[in-house]
């Protein structure tokens, strides 16, 4: 066990070099100067040519890779080049907004998807299951941009019960969670369905009816737990599509967090805080499937870590 | 022998003085403006971006300053000046017992070392350039000189400019961000923070700041203007997409929504009586042209260029906006000095366009490319545009990509044609010269510049130079009227099709008061912060 995770762990941190290497060279042939951002329209060639000598991007690429590494392991990420604060300052501001609201999400879409696929799969081949699969498809396409706008405009302008975007208490927190866990809900209520559907005709069950159990007693009590099991594994691989996928919900909510950070950063060609989110994003997404890997043999101890 | 001079008639006006009209301001209270962006930093050298212009303005002064809502310059820090016979001699009285928001008093040595620290190269400040008339410029951009030579403090109450060549525009500069004073030991102690921990002389200090979401100012009691600013306090919420912030201001939760109203939303505002009594229209220093590159086929023969300015039909383009503009044929802004009342422009007529193309040898038209930012609503400009050269045989395939990279191939001269919605230029100061040396002079014409159209015209440069070297106030019609004959040049070689000059619309919660003038400033832009107020 122990030596499975020490080399996961060194796997994890070749996978982090990877992609710092791989966003490295892909912001350095970006038909797009950072120097030019920071130099504004009104500069001149020369001041153009000096901010480039002083941030180094005058060097050849390996130089500059070498120093960024070299900057990274003695943990520094350097400082923002239009807002010349620390990236470190500027994510550790924002993660936690993104963490909270990554939790609630992931709440949220437990509670709509586990619930919505269990019901599914009781009412299985019924209109019931079919309307909530088509619901979870619909769910599952719809665009996060027009959700949003729609609870904002339902739940917000017209009855007023929270707050129109913004941050800091609870009431901030529920439209944006709900949005997250709405789309996310749809892969969840699927998988459960199927995984209920298993366990419905796993023979314990059979036993469980046969000795003359209630329904709602063999489904809370025995299906349940067991069927909840796969799913769960499923919420490491989720923390990795959040980190992508929460841009559009913290730009629409005013949500402090890092995809908004990013999203400007991108616009601006600020490259020290582009590296500094990707790596961030990367190390959510690589620690978050080894929790997947590790938590799986504890549901099912057929499976073996090696 | 030197003449006292207060303030100059150079500028004109955009709109009426803010003050004077309406109801009287009344103090107190707390307003709230949104953007979609974050504030990238609060100093005055750094800071060149819509969010954080007009709040420099309000945390900091210079020695220059506008009559709030107007393009008319006013003595700011300094009490007056004088200017040397040969134009080359600015003395500038500070007014005594202006004081930082640390309650140190602000002096001359301030003034001379605020301006040092952009012109150093280490400060990496985009408004480097602006400066370049001062003696020393050349040694000290280069960080060969410690600081300018031409400029002195011969006592705490006076400071000095050299210039190396006379210059109209010097005025203007002196009332620049860029020319702003900050007191030297908070910038020493706070290096590159200094930029999110501001201390200036201005109106209101920077009471907090949560990264990435609210920016608090409060009042300075101890203004040097007695009686402003009028509000008590103003949050600045960032991360509020223009969508949602309009929500917002309709249910009363926000006063200004700083980045205007989106296009997408603009004939469901102006639509509905209730929130179309809240927007608030103004005229700006902007100008939308499309460039052509003049330095390669087929856009190196001038017909080609005057074929495509008629070609173009503006009203329509001015449709697809939804109105926000106003058809241009030239350069120029109409509020700003120098523009050339008369002149008609190019008419809308393809046949005509048609016929040059066919002089110019290119009777079947041809293929080419136009640039344009990514953004709504340049995408359906580009469109429009494409249509319309489509009519006289030109087929513009239409890149349209992320601003940087439009700026990038702009720079590199690499795009045929660019439509400059999104990154048009808005004048930094209210003055003729501004439209022309980085965008239309040889200086921008280089590899990176912003003259995208890599038009360079030196005979029309030594004019631009000749005009800019008139510096008496009571020949500043003489010069308004060179630079009118420069741009009228500029039209007849035809490197740019403009295409329109945008109003902007924004809108302003009910209990606001001032003049609207405060809430679509064309100086402190968006937004005028020191002279707004709360009626109620």
């Amino acid at each position: 066990m122990l030596a499975y995770v020490l080399r996961r762990l060194i796997q994890s941190a070749l996978i982090l070099l990877g992609v710092s290497f791989i966003t490295f060279v892909l912001l350095y042939v970006l038909p797009a100067d950072p120097v030019r951002q920071i130099a504004g329209r009104s500069a001149t060639p020369e001041t153009v040519e000096s901010i480039r000598r002083q941030l180094g991007l005058d060097q050849p690429f390996v130089v500059q890779y070498a120093n960024y590494l070299w900057n990274l392991v003695h943990g520094d990420l350097g400082r923002s080049y239009l807002q010349k604060t620390e990236v470190a300052a500027l994510l550790l501001s924002r993660l936690p907004a993104t963490l909270l609201l990554m939790v609630a999400a992931i709440f949220c879409e437990l509670l709509i998807g586990l619930t919505l696929g269990m019901i599914a799969a009781l009412y299985r081949g019924r209109p019931l299951d079919n309307a909530l699969m088509l619901g979870s498809f619909v769910t599952v396409s719809a665009p996060q941009f027009v959700v949003a706008l729609l609870l904002l405009y339902v739940f917000s302008v017209r009855l007023g019960w929270f707050p129109i975007g913004g941050y800091g208490t609870a009431a901030h927190l529920v439209l944006p969670a709900l949005t997250l866990g709405i789309l996310g809900s749809g892969w969840y209520s699927r998988i459960m369905r199927s995984s209920m559907l298993d366990v419905m005709r796993a023979d314990f069950i059979r036993t469980a009816r046969a000795k003359g159990l209630g329904r709602a007693r063999v489904v809370l009590w025995h299906a349940l737990p067991n069927a909840i099991l796969p799913v769960i594994a499923m919420v490491g691989i989720d923390i990795g599509m959040f980190m992508s996928g929460i841009v559009v919900v913290e730009s629409v909510f005013g949500w402090p967090g890092i995809g908004q950070l990013a999203w400007q950063a991108i616009q601006r060609v600020d490259i020290p805080i582009i590296m500094g989110v990707t790596l961030v994003s990367a190390t959510a997404i690589v620690i978050g499937n080894l929790i997947a890997d590790l938590v799986a043999p504890l549901i099912d101890p057929r499976i073996r870590l090696r | 022998m030197k003449k006292l001079i207060l303030t100059t008639a150079l500028a004109a006006l955009i709109a009426a003085p803010a003050l004077g009209q309406g109801e009287a301001p009344k103090h107190g209270g707390n307003m709230i403006v949104t953007y979609k962006d974050d504030v990238a930093t609060l100093d005055p050298a750094i800071g060149y971006d819509w969010q954080n212009w007009s709040m420099i303005k309000s945390v900091f002064d210079g020695l220059m300053d506008y009559e709030p809502g107007t393009t008319t310059l006013r003595p700011g820090l300094a009490e007056s000046y004088t200017l040397s016979d040969d134009g080359l001699t600015y003395t500038f009285k500070l007014r005594p017992g202006v004081k930082f928001h640390n309650g140190r008093e602000m002096t001359a040595e301030d003034v001379v070392w605020s301006i040092n620290r952009v012109v150093n190269p280490a400060t990496q400040s985009p408004g480097q350039g602006f400066f370049g008339m001062i003696e020393g410029f050349d040694d000290a951009a280069a960080g060969k000189a410690p600081g300018l030579s031409g400029i002195s403090a011969p006592d705490a109450g006076t400071v000095v400019f050299k210039l190396s060549r006379p210059d109209a525009t010097f005025l203007h500069v002196m009332a620049l961000n860029f020319s702003f004073v900050v007191p030297k030991e908070v910038v020493e102690a706070e290096g590159a923070d200094f930029g999110k921990k501001p201390v200036g002389t201005g109106a209101f200090k920077l009471a907090e700041w949560t990264l990435g979401q609210r920016l608090v100012f409060e009042k300075n009691p101890d203004y040097w203007i007695s009686g402003v600013p009028y509000l008590d306090s103003f949050t600045v919420e960032v991360g509020q997409e223009p969508v949602v912030a309009l929500l917002r201001v309709q249910k009363g939760e926000v006063d200004v929504p700083g980045d205007g109203i989106p296009p997408a939303k603009f004939i469901e505002v102006m639509s509905d009586p209730a929130q179309a009594a809240l927007v608030v229209e103004g005229g700006q220093l902007q100008t939308g042209y499309v460039t052509m590159n003049v330095t390669k086929p087929p856009f190196d023969k001038v017909e080609v260029r005057r074929a495509v300015n008629m070609a173009i039909n503006k009203d329509r383009i001015v449709q697809v906006i939804n109105g926000r503009a106003l058809p241009a044929n030239q350069p120029l802004p109409p509020s700003m000095p120098g523009y050339t009342k008369d002149y008609k422009g190019y008419p809308h007529d393809p046949e005509a366009a048609r016929k040059l193309l066919a002089d110019a040898g290119y009777p079947d038209g041809f293929e080419t490319e136009l640039f344009a930012m990514n953004t709504d609503p340049n995408p359906r400009i580009a469109q429009a545009i494409q249509q319309d050269l489509k009519a006289i045989g030109i087929n513009a395939a239409i890149k349209s990509l992320a601003q940087a990279n439009v700026i990038e191939a702009g720079g590199a001269g690499t795009a045929p044609m660019i439509w400059s919605g999104g990154m048009a230029w808005i004048a930094d100061f209210p003055d003729p010269a501004n439209f022309y040396g980085p965008i239309l002079g040889c200086g921008g014409a280089v590899e990176g510049g912003w003259n995208w159209a890599k038009y360079c015209n030196e005979a029309l440069d030594a004019k631009a130079a000749e005009a800019d070297a008139i510096v008496d106030p009571a020949k500043a019609a003489e010069r308004l009227e060179i630079w009118s004959d420069i741009y009228m040049q500029v039209m007849e070689d035809a490197p740019w099709a403009p295409i329109f000059n945008e109003q902007r619309f924004t809108m302003k919660s009910a209990r606001m008061g001032g003049d609207d003038a405060l809430y679509v400033d064309p100086i402190a832009i968006p937004v005028n912060y020191d002279y707004a107020f709360i009626k109620e």
